[in-house]
């Protein structure tokens, strides 16, 4: 008998998770593609059924949003601009379809190297909040996805919701995806921007690049360069050089390494370029 | 507490309590558990939309959605598309919206929440988004698009010719006359019909490109799990199918190895609850692998092993035209370029998995599946099981997308076999993964090709040569190798000529019939080559097409004489745009640096029917005592539109309305032979036959009632009635005799067109019936990323005579969806593409705006003129794309698809180039 629990409150499913390892169901997106048979296989723990883990509430020290928030949920919310990256890539999961079921959470947890959730997260500075019975941790989100489908959850934890500073709410941002169709598109790369400025110049910097590495990544060393350059210049101001050397691309069917570390510098320069457009 | 906990649905506004497990995905419990089959399953990935249904008014993936998650929601399936949508589906027939139907369930679902939506109306894009997770591979996105903004009141309502009067039918604007259940939910396809207590059946696949295996205990693993086990040593008949009898090869169950991967070597069947028990990994088998040969190449080698020992060099079947003196033309000449082109696998992509049910009927077995071949698959499927043919019955299932594949036996056998077995009624569907492993695929090409000019232009010879991979076994790949050299001159007066193609075996999956035979593939490299000679000459592009058009009388590289020549036509009705496309684009570059368009043209002629083999279809058409008239019409419309087009060619002939007959068929048992849905050959060739009827009736009928050919002809109840001038005759039907058929009057005609066959240098009359055509392809390059955006198409084809204008539209646009998808993103990579979001076609926010010019150059055979169209839709696009591409930014791709990084390093080595 294959074992589906759908507990209505986290203690209950927390429990459940300390007792025995199961597969944590949401969205059920990615869950469902990657099995050929009618059912989910148990044990399967359903949170969809915790209302306390759907939503976006703001807290005394930013945003928190919950784990089985939707992208759609995401899409349609009501937040500052700081977020119009998040709402874009929103927009570009998969279908409109997916975007009413697939939940931030499970994509944070699947850990696709084209997760279209990751880049803009990452630009918003955003840290996973993971529960177990035993308590409650918060983890930066550079350091829950560990590699090409793997994160730093451990056995009894949940990812229960993400929480975005309220600085990193400021600003002006774009997500762009680059694919080789317009709707339902796996990435070549993406990638996303948020610009806070001051009298012209740029006080805040925030860039994050996907599907170019195991994992998506923030561009430490680009931001810095960039930090007090009049808006004008920032997007030229972009070093290739620097960019790439943050990239570990690699070459598939949907384009190949060096195309990768290229397309990611052009689509880095439009998206701060777009953003610079927003601040003014 | 038992197992399978009970769940409160509530579907289209019902609740309804069904006994499942939770996470079950929904589209299994509408379709299986509620009956509801109008939600369709294309891939259980989220990829298609095909199972879009509703819960609480939301799009979501039934196929993603367990179904638990619609506990305590409205969900909403097409068959609950109550009143507020019935715009939404008559605007879907209306606009030809729907072909095979297999998307139009999700279609119409994403578009129901669309048009629910507050706020203001919809626009285009607003459309396109909202449509955006549903695939069609049929349409091009255009026609669907068109109905949704109708049905929103944003656009004027489009209008079709409502019921044509007698003689009126060919020509007239006519929604497809088997639309209806396409846009209720209620068409059944190949997965659909579910025969009770029957077996399910699934197949034991290679996972290895080549290998030797062997069974362990098969006896005690069937003892186990309960399933029944089916090997080639159950296969009472000879286990070898084919397409084309002489080069039959494939075996339905492999005997010791296999070939390529996706190969079924073995069959388990069980009730479902016990075949979804089962873990392929536990069936008793020991694969060793060998090594495989993937490319021609390789497999060319005098070293390479032989896929099939009688096949030297892999080498299935070359073609080869010959004409002239091409040693000659190219010494003489003032121009020549010379230039080669790389084509991958291309997937068909249906969103119908294969699918079907077989039973038992006396003994007669009766196989309900998707088809575009029924009679092949009669005979084929019979001479596997050790059947005479009239033992087996083919009732074509309604087919959700063919494209060519759908020729070739799928399921037919293996149901078949199953049900024979066991005399259980059998069923089988295909997984996404299933279908395009293990079914054909569009042969990859790798061709090289010069072409020459004198100092007018005019083209002096062409020399072709392509190595065209045709997989594992033959299908239609000695069809691809003779029809190529035929072909790949285009529709061009060429004097001097050498064209071969070789269909060469290699471990990769089938290819057998796409959408143009290889033709799609040989115009890449033949009118990509022209724009190079065209540039050398120093003249226009679409000039240089005209200027070398084959002329009304010109004769074909393979020696026939041509009437009804519309290639000259196609390309003049493209001139005012191609001026002003060419203008725009020059505008648009003047102010932009980072962006530039182009523009490209491509012509396209492609024979109707088999090539200089005969290929006959019979149409019986009957009068009962009643006074019913009833059409056979065994041409299997996939979507395509014989079940209208044949009719209305029909009425015409006949002197009837087209509302008069009622549509008999395809089932093997029930229609004469209409042959394949393919080769573009149904509308010549059947439209043909169903010409020849419709007269030999009206002429009976004229007879019986001793009145002239201006006679009108009516029907009654039980008589006929036949009105000339002031006198009216009356047949009473039921006073006369009855045919076998049960017909008072009947006729039964069959049209094979007339074709010559090829001597030793491709001389002689292939086809009987040409089509043309041409593109012209507006696209923008984003030169920092190498992504082309095809904004603007323009499609001119030569119908001969146009039966239907709103399907030949709707062919078009499929056509072209098609074409841009070959271009652009399609790339099957076997053992990593088998799923629809590693293997990309065009979605709905991909499609240009098409613009569709049909044309009429009458030719003398066809039915009412009139000339195919099906294939000749895909023909031009991509190398009309290629040269618009060339045109914008001096990239020459010659490997497709022509992705965002093979097109920016075209750029970067035109720029390198002086």
């Amino acid at each position: 008998m294959s074992l589906y629990h759908r507990p209505a409150n986290l203690h209950e499913a927390l429990d459940g998770l300390a007792a025995a390892p199961a597969v944590i169901a949401a969205g059920c997106t990615d869950l469902f593609p990657a099995t050929e048979r009618p059912a989910l296989d148990g044990p399967v723990l359903d949170i969809t059924g915790i209302a306390a883990l759907r939503g976006i509430d703001t807290t005394d020290d930013g945003w928190r949003i919950g784990a089985t928030t939707t992208w759609a949920d995401i899409a349609g919310a009501d937040l500052s601009p700081g977020f119009d990256m998040l709402k874009q890539a929103a927009r570009e999961v998969g279908s409109t379809q997916i975007q009413n079921a697939g939940t931030i959470a499970g994509n944070l947890c699947n850990a696709s190297p084209a997760a279209d959730g990751v880049p803009p997260l990452l630009a918003l500075d955003a840290t996973v909040e993971l529960a177990a019975s035993t308590g409650t941790r918060q983890l930066p989100l550079s350091d829950f996805i560990t590699g090409p489908r793997a994160t730093a959850l451990q056995p009894g934890e949940l990812l229960t919701a993400v929480h975005i500073p309220r600085a990193a709410g400021q600003g002006a941002s774009r997500f762009l995806k680059l694919g080789a169709r317009k709707y339902l598109v796996i990435s070549i790369a993406m990638v996303a921007a948020r610009i806070v400025a001051r009298d012209g110049r740029a006080t805040q910097v925030a860039l994050a690049i996907g599907a170019c590495g195991p994992v998506a990544t923030r561009l430490a060393a680009v931001e810095r360069a960039l930090i007090g350059l009049p808006l004008a210049d920032l997007a030229d101001a972009i070093d290739a050089r620097a960019v790439a050397a943050a990239l570990s691309p690699i070459d598939d069917m949907r384009g190949d390494a060096a195309y990768r570390r290229h397309a990611a510098v052009a689509l880095l320069r439009r998206a701060v370029g777009l953003a610079v457009e927003d601040l003014q | 507490m038992k197992d399978i906990p009970t769940l409160t649905l509530t579907v289209n506004g019902a609740a309804t309590q069904i006994d499942t497990a939770p996470g079950r995905r929904l589209s299994e419990v509408l379709r299986d558990g509620l009956g509801l089959t109008g939600t369709k399953v294309g891939c259980d990935a989220g990829d298609c939309g095909a199972c879009t249904v509703l819960l609480d008014g939301a799009p979501v993936c039934a196929c993603l959605t367990p179904a638990i998650h619609a506990e305590g929601a409205e969900i909403t399936t097409v068959e609950g598309l109550g009143a507020p949508v019935e715009r939404l589906k008559s605007a879907f027939l209306r606009h030809g919206a729907a072909q095979c139907g297999i998307c139009t369930p999700g279609m119409l679902m994403a578009a129901a929440a669309l048009l629910a939506r507050p706020g203001p109306p919809p626009d285009r894009s607003d459309a396109e988004a909202a449509l955006g997770g549903v695939l069609c591979r049929c349409t091009g996105y255009a026609k669907i698009i068109d109905a949704v903004l109708d049905a929103a009141g944003v656009t004027p309502q489009a209008v079709t010719a409502a019921a044509p009067a007698s003689g009126a039918a060919v020509g007239a604007r006519l929604e497809r006359l088997d639309g209806a259940p396409k846009v209720a939910g209620t068409e059944i396809f190949g997965a659909d019909y579910a025969p009770a207590g029957a077996l399910w059946v699934r197949a034991i696949r290679s996972p290895h490109f080549a290998a030797s295996f062997t069974f362990g205990d098969l006896d005690a693993f069937a003892a186990q799990t309960g399933l029944r086990v089916f090997t080639a040593a159950d296969i009472p008949g000879q286990n070898v199918f084919g397409t084309i009898p002489a080069f039959a090869d494939q075996p339905a169950l492999a005997e010791g190895a296999v070939r390529m991967r996706g190969e079924a070597v073995a069959l388990v069947a069980g009730d479902k609850t016990t075949l979804e028990a089962f873990a392929p990994d536990s069936f008793p088998i020991t694969w060793s692998p060998q090594s495989e040969i993937l490319d021609c190449a390789t497999a060319r080698t005098p070293e390479a092993p032989r896929l099939h020992e009688a096949r030297e060099g892999n080498i299935l079947i070359s073609g080869l035209v010959h004409c002239g003196d091409p040693v000659a033309g190219f010494a003489s000449a003032a121009h020549v370029a010379e230039g080669a082109a790389e084509t991958p696998y291309v997937e068909h992509a249906y969103i119908e998995p294969e699918a079907g049910a077989a039973w038992l009927e006396g003994d007669t077995l009766v196989i309900q599946a998707c088809t575009q071949a029924p009679v092949m698959d009669r005979d084929d499927t019979a001479r596997v099981l050790g059947l005479p043919p009239e033992r087996v019955r083919i009732i074509p299932s309604a087919t959700g997308g063919g494209f060519g594949s759908k020729l070739d036996l799928s399921v037919q056998p293996l149901i078949g076999l199953v049900a024979l077995k066991t005399g259980l009624p059998a069923r089988m569907t295909y997984s996404r993964r299933e279908s395009m492993s293990s079914t054909t695929k569009r042969h990859p090409a790798r061709m090289r090709a010069r072409a020459a000019v004198d100092a007018d232009g005019r083209l002096t010879a062409m020399e072709f040569d392509g190595d065209f991979n045709t997989g594992a076994y033959a299908s239609w790949g000695p069809t691809v190798a003779v029809r190529v050299p035929v072909h790949a001159s285009g529709p061009y007066s060429i004097p001097n000529y050498h064209a071969e193609a070789r269909a060469v075996h290699t471990n990769g999956p089938v290819s057998g019939a796409f959408r143009g035979f290889g033709v799609p593939q040989a115009a890449i490299l033949q009118e990509t080559l022209f724009d190079d000679l065209a540039l050398k000459a120093g003249i226009d592009r679409l000039a240089f097409r005209r200027l070398n058009a084959l002329p009304e009388g010109g004769r074909s590289v393979c020696g026939q004489e041509l009437h009804g020549v519309g290639i000259g036509i196609c390309l003049d009705a493209l001139k005012p745009r191609w001026e002003a496309a060419a203008q725009e684009a020059t505008a648009f570059n003047a102010t932009q640096t980072g962006r530039k368009r182009g523009i490209g043209v491509a012509s396209c002629w492609y024979g109707c029917g088999n090539t200089a083999l005969p290929n006959p279809s019979t149409v019986r058409l009957g009068l009962t005592p009643e006074g019913r008239l009833r059409l056979h019409q065994g041409a299997t419309d996939i979507g395509q539109g014989s079940n209208t087009v044949i009719p209305q060619i029909c009425a015409d002939a006949l002197g009837l309305p087209v509302q008069a007959f009622e549509l008999i068929g395809p089932d093997t048992a029930l229609t004469p032979d209409c042959g394949k849905t393919s080769a573009s050959r149904q509308t010549v060739v059947t439209g043909n036959a169903a010409l020849r009827a419709g007269e030999t009736l009206r002429a009976r009928i004229l007879a019986l009632s001793n009145m002239g050919q201006g006679a009108q002809i009516a029907l009654a109840p039980g008589a006929v009635l036949v009105t000339e001038g002031e006198q009216q005759r009356r047949i009473d039907l039921a006073a006369l005799d009855v045919d076998a058929n049960g017909y008072a009057l009947a006729a039964e005609e069959t049209y094979d067109p007339p074709t010559k066959p090829l001597d030793e240098n491709g001389q002689g009359t292939p086809f009987a019936v040409y089509g043309y055509g041409a593109h012209l392809a507006e696209v923008e390059v984003d030169l920092a990323l190498g992504t082309v955006r095809v904004h603007r198409l323009t499609a001119a084809h030569d119908l001969g005579r146009v039966i239907n204008p709103l399907l030949a539209e709707g062919q078009i646009e499929g056509g072209v969806a098609q074409g841009l998808g070959l271009a652009l993103m399609e790339d099957y990579i076997p053992g990593r593409t088998e799923n629809l979001h590693d293997y990309l076609i065009p979605t709905a926010g991909d499609m240009p705006r098409i613009d569709t010019i049909l044309l009429e150059a009458t030719d003398p055979e066809g039915p009412f003129g009139a000339k195919g169209l099906g294939e000749h839709a895909l023909i031009p696009t991509a190398p009309a794309i290629l040269n618009a591409i060339r045109d914008a930014c001096g990239a020459k791709v010659t490997r497709l698809p022509a992705l965002p990084h093979r097109v920016l390093a075209a750029i970067r080595a035109a720029e390198q180039t002086p």
